[in-house]
């Protein structure tokens, strides 16, 4: 921590804190056990801002604020939970789960979902837009893993791990909006991927089932996430 | 009415047909003099799993398939996993073939219950002829609380037995390509086998019971579906009943044994596959005898009928009873739900066998392989009869191709035989009578069909019986 960085004070929800003004709403949040939900971020990894879930509201700006890219400021009033906030949420899920195909019933990420317990946690209950049912395909060309487009949500977190993590830069992304899509190096198979190292770290930071490993039948995907902050730290210092 | 009467064919439409598993109907061509000329089975839903599964990989399909159905979603699972053992081309630890067994024979009793107790025993206990208001598991409650509550109680038992093996009553997840992904705990296993004996009491005092009213329903065990086919089933390498591996073996309507120790592999040889237009169910037949004449039957009779004995005490003297009710084959449909019975106790007596194997503990249930064989075929006995899923493969392990023959779907040619053969016989003239229609249902629910594979209907389904004329026309109409 620099020399120069202030202790400020603010309210969230009504609770007086004080914080460092190199910190953002979210780590502040977290540091003091309060929730806010979040998708595309990940501790260890860079901060995009992009899923919208963490977004906060200020008293005094009209904008909603994404928590996990916002700074703390001096007197701040957050809502982190409000009505409207939670409306928002709500309907931030639902365009996920309408724009692909995700049926927990039959997913080998059943039960160790983010984006299943997401919606069981803030109350999603009905997807209120009409589903699109693209035909996406299952990569299944890797030795170990296989990628179904149909169970991305496009968080990027395996093209940052990829990245900044592992050094590989396997996984980017190709095209706009609703037609974006990871991709493995020049939009090739993954098995005939010349950079993938066979790692596994983009299976284990997918937030859903669309990065698994082969051969994983229905529920039994599960995902180690602990080895990031600790792999970031040690390259931190040794850099 | 009457002037139309004379001079039209008229057609009665039983839509939806009631306490079946699914959705189907029934149409009754008349003829001039109101005598039946035609009738015909429908099943009105399509599902279409064989086509969304495509491009999935094939270890997900156990699951995905268990989808099908609500009441036996275990045995999709099962025919689905063992398709999957052939992809991987391993042979599957003997202890996760015992402990999908008596998953798959759990599920036997508590689907056998549901279709004995719950759907059809309100017909025998209340009368076919009763109101159908009351005439359902909820009458039978207050009129025969006792057969209701032993009904209810060896449903639970099976799928309690299912939950505590696979970890969920419907659609679990434990049986995997390659075996199953939990071994059994000593805990579970000594639970499971404590209740046992009492569901065996419940299922001989049922089977007794039965035994003693048969008298009364001589007309229909004379006119259910009671003809001559084929029959086709699995048995055991020794000939005894089973469920889970074996061979196919058919047998024509006197007993003979016409096709033995045939590998399921070559299904396709033996099997084929007819659509009719009018429904979405395909009609399977006998290859050898070409169709529709290779009509043949599976499912609890057909599997009683193939098999030289069950492999228990008790299911084996009860077998031999069976056996002495006609000269060949048993051939009345009626009897379907005696040889239910029958194979509830088998079950039974089973699930206590493999339970007791001194390797049923081994913590080796699981086999684990890539994508090593294009096409892999897994076929069981599904408490209806035979179950095929034959899946093939690209290199990457996705779902290129899929077929299933359900098991109902055999039964379809002598379903369609046995509505036409009981609407002829209790249906005359034009007035409808509610008890008339019902044997036409009777004779559907005796297959115990479970035409979705998905959804069960129980009790208040509304029963709509129209008589249209050839315009269109409602000339007559009954509603429950």
């Amino acid at each position: 921590m620099s020399q120069a960085v202030r202790v400020i004070t603010l309210t969230m929800d009504g609770r007086e804190i004080s914080a460092r003004g190199d910190q953002t709403v979210l780590q502040v949040a977290r540091e003091n056990n309060m929730y806010i939900p979040t998708l595309c971020h990940l501790t260890g990894l860079a901060r995009v801002g992009s899923c919208r879930l963490c977004l906060v509201e200020v008293k005094g700006i009209n904008k909603l604020l994404p928590a996990c890219v916002t700074r703390v400021e001096e007197g701040w009033e957050v809502s982190l939970n409000s009505e409207r906030l939670s409306k928002y949420r709500k309907s931030i899920l639902e365009l996920l789960f309408s724009e692909r195909n995700h049926v927990c019933a039959v997913c080998v990420s059943n039960g160790h979902c983010e984006l299943q317990t997401l919606a069981q946690t803030l109350g999603m209950t009905h997807v209120h837009f009409a589903y699109r049912y693209p035909r996406l395909a299952v990569d299944g060309s890797h030795d170990r893993f296989v990628v179904d487009h149909n169970r991305c949500i496009l968080c990027t977190r395996c093209v940052r791990v990829c990245d900044e993590i592992e050094g590989a830069h396997t996984w980017d992304l190709l095209g706009r909006g609703v037609n974006a899509q990871v991709i493995t190096d020049l939009n090739q198979p993954w098995g005939e991927s010349d950079t993938c190292t066979g790692c596994g770290k983009c299976i284990n930071v997918c937030p859903t089932g669309a990065l698994v490993e082969k051969g994983k039948s229905v529920r039994e995907m599960t995902k180690q996430r602990q080895f990031l902050p600790y792999l970031t730290l040690m390259r931190e210092r040794r850099w | 009415m009457a002037k139309r009467k004379a001079m039209s064919k008229q057609t009665l439409v039983i839509n939806p047909v009631t306490r079946i598993e699914g959705h189907g109907k029934v149409t009754i061509q008349l003829d001039e003099q109101g005598k039946v000329a035609d009738a015909r089975f429908h099943v009105t839903q399509i599902r279409g799993f064989e086509k969304l599964c495509e491009g999935r990989p094939f270890y997900e399909m156990p699951s995905l398939m268990a989808r099908i159905c609500g009441i036996c979603p275990v045995s999709h699972l099962v025919a689905s996993a063992k398709a999957c053992d052939a992809i991987l081309a391993t042979r599957i630890p003997t202890t996760a073939v015992k402990l999908r067994t008596v998953l798959n024979l759990a599920q036997l009793v508590q689907s056998h219950a549901l279709s004995f107790f719950h759907l059809s025993s309100p017909d025998f206990l209340l009368g076919m002829d009763s109101d159908p208001a009351r005439r359902n598991i909820f009458g039978l409650a207050e009129a025969h609380p006792k057969m209701a509550r032993d009904g209810v109680r060896l449903r639970q038992i099976g799928q309690q037995i299912i939950e505590k093996l696979a970890g969920k009553r419907i659609h679990p997840a434990w049986v995997v390509a390659g075996g199953v992904n939990e071994p059994l705990a000593v805990e579970t296993r000594d639970q499971i086998l404590a209740v046992l004996p009492e569901a065996l009491q419940i299922a001989t005092g049922a089977l007794d019971w039965f035994k003693t009213v048969l008298d009364q329903f001589r007309e229909e065990i004379r006119t259910f579906a009671n003809f001559p086919t084929y029959f086709l089933g699995l048995v055991s390498p020794t000939g005894e009943l089973e469920h889970y591996n074996g061979f196919f073996r058919v047998v024509d309507s006197r007993g003979n044994i016409v096709a033995d120790k045939l590998d399921v592999l070559n299904y396709a040889d033996i099997i084929g596959e007819a659509c009719e237009p009018d429904s979405y169910l395909k009609s399977p037949y006998y290859k050898p005898r070409g169709y529709p004449e290779g009509i043949y039957r599976v499912g609890p009779l057909a599997r009683l009928n193939i098999a030289d004995r069950c492999g228990t005490p008790r299911a084996d003297q009860e077998w031999a009873e069976f056996r002495e009710l006609d000269r060949g084959a048993v051939l009345s449909s009626f009897y379907y739900h005696y040889a239910r019975l029958i194979e509830i106790i088998y079950g039974i007596e089973r699930m206590e066998q493999l339970l007791q194997a001194p390797d049923i503990l081994s913590k080796h249930v699981r086999a684990f392989a890539g994508t090593n064989n294009p096409e892999g075929i897994g076929v069981t006995e599904a408490p209806r009869g035979t179950l095929i899923h034959h899946y093939k493969v690209d290199d990457n392990g996705l779902i290129v191709w899929a077929n299933m023959i359900i098991a109902t779907g055999h039964n379809n040619l002598a379903l369609n035989r046995g509505v036409l053969q009981v609407a002829k016989h209790f249906i005359n003239g034009t007035k409808i009578e509610e008890g008339m229609l019902n044997r036409v249902e009777a004779v559907v629910r005796a297959f115990d069909p479970c035409l979705s594979c998905s959804t069960h209907a129980l009790g208040q389904m509304a029963l709509q019986v129209q008589l249209l004329a050839p315009d269109g026309e409602v000339l007559d109409e009954l509603r429950r």
